[in-house]
């Protein structure tokens, strides 16, 4: 049996996505630069997409900009805005549970004379308001928050630092990383008071190497590429058009009988809680109900180390990954849950899983089965 | 402009009635090596020398690292080779050569004539006087130094003419599969492919053993192991690599041996099971890259510990070299990169926070009689169940 519950790593690709991209890629694979027909065709599949796109969030086609994936969208919309309005102000303000995209641009800017404040979390993993609320300066010139943390799942509280932020006199640009949340929540920027928000196709059983940067109309933003005049310079370069339809197929596909799959997540998501809190010696990080996403459970085994127990799992065919994919591959202990504050012990000893529509009742219950028989096993050897 | 050349071989040119052995694999070691390069080759033999020939275009650059690759070779010669059309011909040619290759330059130079062909109108003397004239006449600024010439001439006289100025250094040794076969114990570190690398340097073919602990190494650590006997292959030739799975054995130890001497007990049945598999495959020796002192299993008291169960010679390339030394090598031989990329082996999984480092052997053979009930079916289930993985 294959289990696979690592989908904020990455998802499978629904195949009408697939499939309208080989069909791009080998029929309507024009440029859509190009004067003549095939060029139309595939400018036309881009619209379609973006009409899609545009329409889940209840913005404008034209306030949409296609990119490679979410960290070339974080980078876009933090070094873009900063360098755009640093007349304004120097200061930025961000999380200290950002994901690495976010975290290594405002390193980068801070290299470049910026000023950047990290805000801390509770020990769910969320932000406070009024923290924000103090650490905002006259020269602010952004907010940069995201809406689901990968690596526990609390939901950050952005309407209401929206709120906060229009009410501001000096108006301060709100960017959100929504890489994790879009597809699992409704997000309407406007409604919101957002004025960028990173997205990721991947995430969503869309293609990988894709994504795109919501810009409102109005904000001041630079490019980070130089090139042929595509998406009204901000994001040069001939658009990948395949990318870009299997978004959009993903969108559409994802967005329907979207209130279901979120109650199912939910359901999976306590079904598994549950069941792993049952078990001895285990501690679930961040909230657990619908005051979380719906798709993401950090849990901590005692005594047990994470890449043992990953590796374990593995053997029976169930993929989940240890602290974040993202920072797995380098051993360094996760930003998350050290900002939490969660137990020393405990850092090295924690597992994400992170589920998707295609997660099934028989497939959790078979992971929970696995943690029962291994755990005890493992336990009985460990490094003294 | 070259489109040969001449390998020139050291040690194995002593080796009396073997030599055509040693030629023969010298030969069949360059013709793999050249394999994968872009363009096809001629390797061929004959008095005393070996020559690659290229029959179509290739790429020079790629073709003499690949050479360089070759145990055997002491020398990459690239030589233009000319039909025989008389010595003014030759002469005009040798001058062409000179100008191409070092330009209008005034260095000393002397002419080395070698006129294999005995019919050849003119001695090897004359050859070096009639020739060294015409340089002289074409080159105002070269000087004639018999004795430490900046640029040394070599004119083979054969049934064609082959002229060569330069000689690459190649990598010494010998040429794989001219000394038997080996079982190279590959953990994955920095060590031990440098020593399968100058094991296989002394002619010896390589065949290694990877202890696999799954889940308490991950599938990365096998691929990293996997890469590195790649990149040993480059120059030992295609490395049979046995991946053994090691977990329950080393859970059984865990289980019933006192946890100091873990480490220990678990490699004395790593050497057991390799030269189990050694014998099964036709190796005759064990290599390990193991260096006195480096850590607790390698403190002579333990070396000897782990050696005690070994019946076949086992080789140790980097005994008595220092950790720093060792790296040099494995950056050279392009091992380092990969060596040190973070994933755990299965000898660190478990190990102790003071680990023995004076084992008494009666203590740990007492240790281990508490594993026989299962031990030995453990182990034969293990040599077994490897599995087979051909690279290179």
């Amino acid at each position: 049996m294959e289990v696979y519950l690592d989908n904020s790593a990455t998802t499978r690709c629904y195949p009408e996505a697939a499939g309208r991209m080989c069909q791009i890629m080998t029929e309507t694979y024009g440029n859509p630069s190009s004067l003549h027909r095939k060029g139309v065709e595939a400018e036309q599949a881009i619209r379609e997409a973006k009409k899609i796109l545009a329409g889940s969030l209840k913005v404008r086609e034209k306030e949409l900009y296609f990119t490679s994936g979410g960290t070339e969208s974080d980078n876009l919309a933090l070094t873009g805005c900063a360098f755009a309005n640093q007349r304004a102000g120097k200061h930025l303000i961000t999380t200290s549970v950002e994901h690495p995209a976010v975290l290594q641009t405002m390193k980068y800017l801070e290299e470049q004379g910026f000023r950047i404040t990290y805000l801390p979390v509770d020990s769910y993993g969320v932000v406070r308001p009024e923290d924000l609320m103090e650490a905002l300066c006259p020269d602010t010139i952004l907010v940069s928050v995201m809406y689901v943390n990968n690596e526990v799942g609390s939901v950050q509280p952005i309407a209401e630092i929206g709120e906060l932020l229009k009410k501001r006199e000096n108006p301060v640009l709100f960017h959100v990383d929504a890489v994790q949340a879009y597809g699992k929540y409704v997000i309407h920027p406007k409604k919101l008071h957002v004025d960028l928000m990173s997205v990721s196709s991947h995430k969503i059983h869309g293609p990988k190497g894709m994504g795109m940067l919501y810009v409102g109309e109005g904000v001041k933003i630079r490019p980070l590429l130089y090139g042929g005049g595509q998406q009204k310079d901000l994001r040069p370069g001939t658009e990948n058009v395949p990318g870009i339809a299997g978004f959009g197929e993903a969108v559409k596909k994802i967005y329907t009988d979207f209130e279901e799959k979120r109650e199912r997540l939910y359901r999976l998501k306590g079904q598994f809680t549950e069941g792993v809190l049952k078990l001895e010696g285990t501690v679930v990080n961040g909230r657990t109900g619908k005051d979380s996403a719906p798709h993401i459970v950090s849990v901590s085994f005692e005594g047990v180390r994470s890449e043992v127990l990953l590796h374990a799992l593995e053997e029976r065919g169930i993929y989940v990954s240890s602290g974040s994919a993202c920072a797995s591959n380098h051993p360094a202990v996760s930003g998350t849950l050290m900002a939490m504050g969660i137990r020393r012990d405990l850092l090295d000893s924690t597992l994400r899983l992170s589920f998707s529509e295609f997660t099934t009742e028989d497939e959790i219950s078979y992971c929970l089965k696995a943690l029962e028989e291994l755990l005890p096993m493992l336990r009985r050897f460990t490094r003294h | 402009m070259f489109k040969a050349f001449l390998i020139k071989y050291g040690e194995i040119a002593i080796k009396g009635k073997n030599r055509y052995l040693f030629e023969d694999a010298l030969v069949s070691q360059i013709r793999h090596a050249l394999k994968e390069t872009e363009g096809s080759f001629c390797v061929t033999k004959e008095q005393g020398r070996i020559y690659v020939e290229a029959l179509s275009d290739y790429d020079y650059e790629e073709a003499v690292d690949a050479l360089k690759r070759v145990f055997g070779i002491v020398g990459i010669c690239p030589v233009v080779i000319l039909e025989d059309e008389g010595f003014e011909r030759l002469a005009e040619e040798a001058v062409k050569y000179l100008k191409t290759r070092y330009g209008d330059c005034s260095k000393t130079f002397k002419v080395h004539a070698r006129r294999a062909k005995k019919t050849y109108p003119l001695q090897s003397m004359e050859v070096n006087a009639q020739l060294g004239g015409r340089i002289l006449d074409s080159f105002p600024g070269m000087r004639v130094d018999v004795h430490n010439p900046e640029i040394m001439l070599h004119v083979e006289i054969r049934e064609r003419i082959y002229l060569y100025s330069d000689v690459i250094p190649g990598p010494g040794g010998m040429p794989v599969g001219t000394n038997g076969k080996s079982m190279l114990l590959l953990s994955g570190g920095i060590d031990s492919p440098v020593a399968g690398y100058m094991v296989a340097k002394r002619g010896v073919k390589i065949d290694a053993v990877y202890f696999h602990a799954p889940p308490y190494t991950s599938e990365r650590a096998k691929q990293k192991v996997v890469d590195l006997a790649a990149k040993v292959a480059l120059y030992a030739g295609p490395i049979y690599l046995y991946v053994v799975n090691f977990t329950d054995i080393q859970l059984y130890i865990y289980e019933k041996c006192p946890h100091e001497e873990l480490t220990i007990i678990m490699r004395r049945y790593m050497m057991r099971i390799a030269e189990e598999i050694a014998r099964k495959t036709g190796s005759l020796g064990l290599i390990t890259g193991e260096s006195i002192g480096q850590v607790a299993s390698q403190t002579v008291q333990s070396l000897a510990a782990t050696n005690e169960v070994c019946t076949m010679p086992v080789f140790r390339p980097l005994i008595a070299f220092d950790k720093e030394d060792i790296v040099t090598l494995s950056k050279k031989i392009d091992t380092f990169e990969t060596s040190i990329q973070p994933f755990e082996d299965c000898c660190t999984i478990f190990v102790a926070k003071h680990p023995v480092t004076k084992p008494n052997i009666k203590v740990i053979r007492h240790s281990e009689t508490k594993l026989a009930e299962k031990i030995d079916a453990m182990v034969k289930e293990a040599v077994e169940t490897a599995e087979l993985i051909v690279v290179g």
